[in-house]
């Protein structure tokens, strides 16, 4: 461990841009960059606040997947999604846009829908992911699976565990709202079929139950 | 013979019904696999490095930096040095690397020198007289016409007049029978004239329709009234969520496995048989799942070569491309544009005598054919002419219903100019003309008929600009269209073991139609047994091979060749199980899982001690759909449709914004398979036309030639928020179902941007020419409004 205060003293080497990506770039460029690849994890000051730092290179990431513990070596810039879906081949969430505008993606992360794509691995060490694998019961669909069934609510399916996803975070966090409250809620999530006349009578069911 | 035909209505216990999508619990639940979901062991990860100009010759590739990248496995080039791209995403190198993050490191490390060429990515209207004459059909133009379903008459006619640039041979007739050409197309290109094609200036526009009908200059001389109108549809792209892309990997050193993301399972492994140097036969194609294609994911395309030919330099192991969201958006499909200036003569009852239009578009650098204008309605005297703009803002493919949606946009978009020029309600417009749109024409009363009850039409409607209050315009607008949907060729194994279980095998794909339960829809129907005791497996060459889903033709070939097969089989199972009953085979029926004689229904067996008489071995039999209606006996699927698109909507005349408030679709498609499933094909198109209509646009940047909105935030989809109340009827019954099961994925999806596109104009009292019915046009089409009032006052 370290202290580093990118105040006095320049690194002697600089990481090179043209290997980091946008989401590298946001992470680093609050803190500053690491002189020499180090595996696991430092804590250095930024902004007089002690932060960890991770790699560059593979770090061991400890993640809580649907209440089953695994631990993997990823490097810091790995998303959430690309470890779920490459690392541990839990594919229901799914990759369309990558930056967080269609909410294909979306899992729980203590209970709050978050989209997958745009949080890495590293940051959801120690909390709760509860992907769309784990709606189900044995073999009985969860409620608002079945919704989607009654009322043909997906088409290709691509974007159907995503707005499942959302739909539960957001009838967690608001058990008693409204057609027009849930529909606002999910409205994160893009479909390019356009079965969101399924989805709508989805939604009319669950608040039926909810009511 | 035994009987084929569909079972008539008293005697359907499953078709025609509302049943639930047979997959959708494994939707649901996230267990569906789709390509993008297969990680095979050991597998390697590929990205493409892309162009970045618009049009530029590739002068050198230096890859040696990316191939000393610890982690990188495989290089290919794509295309080399001296190289000229058409379009900015053109794909240059692959890689192949441990992981993704590495993959795009090595991408980084690639270094091409480009020698920038003048480019066009604009589809403005051309400059007067622009336009060489259309010369010698390139591969290209083609290969184009084809995947745009020109039609084969037109096609045909080109080939014969303009003959083609290049010597026929037998890969390119293979090439486009794999793309769908028919038998006449593939003869008109073997006859064409062969005009080898000059050198020199090649034009980016070129006029490829100068059609004269009837006598337009007697009937525009002679008209009570001529309306004038300028329509069009900007290039859109499918943005299909699961990207294109394959995984490939060869399981020996001949033979080939390619997970891959398709409309065409069956056509895919022919096209890649070529560029890899092995044949076909050993080529396995594979997909549980696909995340959407709506007409772009008919080709094994270039990165799936790549992806194959990575694989064999890493010795086999399993390569993953896939695009990712912005090149799936540059370069993985767009829907053409089209645009046109129209001229419209009538008599003072409303009868339509001429049509004149000058019409241009797009389809990237193979330019593109006309649209068929004007659309369904059969005008009598007519003069067209349209210019083609051959670009650089990327290909062309297919896109839902292609080339409807924009004549549908600019015909009936200019028939309602007539109407409003007439004082004639629309919808009395539309009734007046039905003489002339062909053998649908009573379909289309009936439709109009239920259409207009479902919408209020005749509450609602007022003449234009006349329903405002405050800042608020309410208006109606409506469109009909048409469609083929005759099955494609299909072969479809169903077998019955001597244990009562009922296995299925067809190369098909479910595109999210409905594809799967179609088939056991019709499997159960035929053995008398629930769907649930079927078992299905689709997605693979190694099933007897069925056509691609494009053209609304999966329905009609699948379910033609399943029911073939399930009557076969149910024949042989009834000879041998008619001894045990004491009955003759042609006395046996089978229904509630039961098998039972005719005459005396109390002589059974139920399903399961009924396949026990078989014997120990099982009965297959295979059902075949011909392309070609006079070789099926009976023909149990059939071709052409008629449907209606209406829409009511409510534009805020102070900020532009354009909401639509309702629609309704009525659609017919003969004999109805899963009622349930063809509503929501219907509902889904309303969606997609309200997104086309209001938001989708491929922008291109002129002062770099690339897209501007290669991502899902500024390339707009419709969202939950902007979907209204959607009334879908279908018609069935006498009259419909007896035509056999036609498909149903293009037809309603070309009726609601001209719809709504009508609406508005209804609502704020002028034309806003072009679609998307963004807030900028609607705003300067009312500002041009005022202005010619107060000059005007």
């Amino acid at each position: 461990m370290q202290d580093y205060d990118p105040g006095k003293d320049e690194p002697k080497e600089k990481v090179d841009n043209s290997g980091v990506s946008r989401r590298d770039f946001l992470k680093i460029s609050t803190i500053s960059a690491a002189a020499v690849p180090i595996l696991g994890t430092r804590v250095v000051q930024a902004a007089g606040q002690p932060v960890k730092v991770y790699g560059p290179g593979k770090v061991p990431v400890e993640l809580t997947i649907n209440g089953q513990k695994h631990t993997l070596q990823l490097e810091p810039r790995v998303t959430l999604l690309d470890a779920l879906r490459d690392q541990l081949d839990i594919t229901g969430a799914k990759r369309v846009c990558d930056r967080g505008e269609c909410g294909s993606c979306t899992v729980l992360l203590d209970g709050r829908a978050v989209y997958a794509c745009s949080v890495l691995a590293i940051e959801a060490q120690g909390k709760a992911i509860t992907t769309v694998e784990a709606l189900m019961q044995g073999e009985t669909l969860h409620p608002i699976q079945q919704a989607f069934v009654d009322n043909d609510a997906s088409q290709c399916g691509f974007c159907t565990p995503g707005f499942v996803v959302a739909f539960k975070a957001f009838l967690d966090q608001h058990p008693n709202a409204s057609p027009e409250e849930i529909r606002r809620g999910l409205s994160g999530n893009l479909c390019r079929c356009g079965t969101y006349h399924g989805i709508q009578l989805a939604i009319a069911q669950m608040a039926q139950k909810g009511a | 013979m035994p009987d084929y035909n569909w079972p008539d209505a008293e005697h359907r216990t499953l078709i025609g019904k509302r049943i639930s999508r047979v997959d959708s619990p494994v939707k649901v639940s996230g267990r569906a696999k789709y390509t993008y979901d297969y990680h095979g062991a050991n597998m390697l990860f590929g990205k493409v490095l892309r162009s970045s100009y618009a049009k530029a010759k590739i002068v050198s590739i230096d890859t040696s930096a990316a191939e000393k990248l610890p982690g990188v496995k495989a290089v290919e080039i794509i295309q080399k040095a001296g190289s000229t791209v058409p379009w900015a995403g053109d794909e240059i190198v692959a890689v192949a690397a441990v992981d993704e993050s590495t993959a795009e490191d090595a991408v980084r490390l690639i270094t091409v020198k480009y020698d920038p060429m003048p480019y066009l990515v604009s589809d403005a209207e051309p400059p007067a007289g622009a336009g060489e004459a259309a010369g010698p059909m390139s591969q290209d133009d083609i290969d184009d016409a084809v995947s745009n379903q020109v039609p084969d008459v037109q096609l045909t006619k080109y080939l014969q007049e303009l003959g083609v640039s290049f010597k026929v041979d037998d890969d390119f007739l293979k090439e486009m029978q794999g793309e769908g050409a028919s038998e006449a197309v593939l003869a008109a290109i073997r006859q064409a004239p062969y005009h080898p094609a000059t050198s020199g200036g090649h034009s980016n526009y070129q006029k490829t329709a100068t059609q004269t009908s009837g006598d337009p200059d007697k009937a525009f001389a002679e008209a009570d009234v001529v309306s004038e109108g300028l329509y069009g549809a900007p290039v859109i792209v499918h943005c299909c969520l699961e990207p294109h892309g394959s995984v490939s990997e060869w399981t020996d050193k001949d033979h080939l496995f390619t997970h891959i993301s398709t409309q065409n399972v069956s056509g895919i492994a022919a096209q890649m048989a070529e560029p890899l140097g092995v044949s076909a036969a050993n080529i396995r194609i594979h997909q549980d799942n696909i995340g959407g294609g709506f007409g772009s994911k008919f080709a094994a395309d270039r990165w799936d070569i790549a992806a194959a030919r990575l694989s064999k330099k890493a010795g086999g192991k399993p390569v993953r491309i896939m695009l990712e969201r912005d090149s799936e958006l540059k370069v993985a499909g767009a829907r053409p544009s089209a645009y046109a200036r129209v001229k419209m003569a009538a008599k003072k009852d409303g009868t339509i005598t001429a049509w004149q239009s000058q019409s241009w578009g797009t389809g990237g650098p193979g330019g593109g054919g006309m649209p068929p204008i004007p659309y369904v309605f059969g005008i009598p005297n007519q003069h067209k002419e349209h210019v083609a703009i051959r670009n650089n803002i990327g290909p062309a493919r297919a896109w839902r219903a292609p080339n409807h949606p924009q004549a549908a946009l600019i015909t009936m978009g200019a028939l309602d100019d007539l109407a409003a020029k007439l004082n004639m309600d629309p919808l009395d417009l539309w009734l007046k003309n039905l003489e002339i749109t062909g053998p649908r024409r009573e379909v289309y009363r009936e439709e109009l008929a239920v259409a207009a009850d479902l919408m209020g039409w005749k509450e609602k409607w007022r003449p234009r600009g006349q329903n405002i209050s405050g800042n608020m315009a309410r208006g109606l607008g409506l469109s009909i269209h048409t469609w083929g949907g005759r099955g494609h060729a299909s072969d479809c194994d169903l077998t019955i073991h001597p244990d009562g279980s009922v296995d299925i095998k067809i190369g098909t794909q479910d595109i999210g139609t409905g594809t799967r339960t179609t088939i056991v829809i019709v499997a159960a129907e035929t053995l008398g047994i629930p769907i649930e005791a079927i078992n299905l497996y689709i997605g693979d060459t190694l099933y007897p091979p069925s056509g691609g889903s494009g053209g609304s033709t999966t329905p009609g070939g699948v379910s033609s060749s399943t029911r073939r097969a399930a009557v076969d089989a149910r024949e042989a199972l009834f000879a041998k199980v008619a001894p045990a009953l004491n009955a003759q085979p042609a006395d046996l029926e089978c229904m509630n899982r039961t098998l039972r004689v005719k005459s005396d229904p109390s002589r059974s067996l139920d399903w399961k001690q009924a396949c026990s008489k078989m014997g120990a071995m099982p009965i297959t039999a295979r059902g075949h759909n011909d392309q070609v209606a006079s070789k099926n006996h009976p023909d149990l699927t059939n071709s052409g449709v008629g449907g209606v698109g209406m829409a009511d909507v409510e534009v805020d005349i102070e900020t532009g914004v354009v909401k639509v408030k309702k629609m309704v679709a009525v659609q017919d498609c003969g004999l109805i398979i899963d009622l349930k499933l063809a509503e929501s094909s219907c509902y889904g198109a309303l969606t997609m036309g309200i997104g086309y209509a209001l938001f989708e646009e491929k922008i291109m940047d002129q002062a770099t030639g690339r897209m501007l909105n290669p991502n899902m935030e500024f390339y707009r989809l419709a969202g939950l928020n902007d979907i209204p109340e959607l009334v879908v009827h279908m018609m069935t019954g006498k009259g419909y179902d007896e035509r056999g099961v036609i498909g149903l994925g293009e037809p309603p999806v070309i009726s609601p941007g001209a719809a709504i596109a009508n609406a508005t104009a209804n609502a704020i009292g002028t034309r806003v020419s072009f679609l998307p019915l963004t807030p900028d046009k609607v705003l300067a089409a009312l500002s041009q409004k005022n202005m010619t009032q107060k000059a005007g006052a």
